[in-house]
């Protein structure tokens, strides 16, 4: 069961992957990151019933810094926003050499 | 475990799957946001069957309440929930080059698969202390001073948040 939930664990996060790399909306690429971050989460608790209770508690902390990071990107997204009118990360080039 | 278990294990993680899958594929963000939430809630079937109760309580409160519905809510605000045109999805070279990485990564998972290690023996649960408690004793005890740090974070993260989003004065 573990080794399943593992799986899944890896297929949810090649999904994310391929998310963040195949969309240009920045919300659309926010919530992929929050996928991947689901899927570590989800491998955490499987091997937390091999090694103990140390896996879960990390999941908290992973979902109190996604949550930190979601109101902070959403933020700059709102910020982006102001200046572009729409979040396609196309547009965000300023950085650019 | 009984067929039971085991059938429902295969059901919610293959649709946790099926789930995501249909998130990334989604044009719209209001509908990409609620397939994610079905994902999320298929992910909290899964602690729950693998004994991690409390997890599984606070994936459906913070994850699938609190952070999708900021989510949403940005979404409104900025009047994006319309699909957008062609344009959002990557063309050419780079959708390939996604595909590889998806691909590499996956073909990693069945190489992983075949290396079947034994595992280490089974921590013994601690049935007095209750769900909540077999968490919070290490989290309030070895973990403290990070648990302490991630309050820091948070309230550096509002006072981000709101600085970041605040209308500048003309």
């Amino acid at each position: 069961m573990i080794q399943e939930a593992l799986f899944f664990s890896a297929v949810l996060f090649i999904i994310g992957v391929v998310g963040v790399l195949t969309r240009r909306n920045a919300i659309i690429i926010f919530m992929c990151v929050e996928l991947m971050l689901n899927a570590v989460n989800l491998s955490f608790v499987a091997l937390s019933r091999l090694y103990g209770i140390a896996g879960q508690v990390f999941v908290i902390f992973v979902m109190t810094v996604a949550a930190a990071e979601a109101a902070v990107g959403l933020a700059i997204i709102i910020s982006i926003f102001r200046h572009h009118e729409n979040v396609d990360l196309r547009n965000i080039n300023l950085m650019r050499g | 475990m009984g067929l039971f278990y085991t059938f429902h294990f295969y059901l919610f993680g293959v649709l946790a799957i099926v789930a995501a899958v249909a998130f990334v594929t989604r044009k719209s963000p209001v509908a990409a946001a609620l397939w994610l939430v079905n994902t999320m809630f298929c992910l909290a079937a899964l602690y729950i069957m693998m004994d991690a109760q409390f997890i599984g309580a606070i994936q459906v409160l913070v994850y699938a309440g609190a952070i999708m519905v900021v989510f949403l809510f940005v979404v409104m605000l900025l009047n994006l929930g319309h699909a957008s045109d062609v344009t959002d999805i990557v063309s050419g070279k780079t959708k390939l080059a996604a595909g590889i990485v998806g691909l590499v990564l996956l073909a990693e998972v069945f190489v992983l698969w075949k290396d079947d290690t034994p595992p280490p023996p089974a921590i013994a649960e601690q049935a007095e202390t209750g769900v909540i408690g077999v968490v919070a004793a290490p989290l309030f005890r070895e973990y403290l001073l990070a648990f302490e740090i991630t309050s820091v974070l948070l309230l550096c993260a509002i006072a981000g948040a709101v600085v970041l989003a605040k209308r500048r004065a003309p």
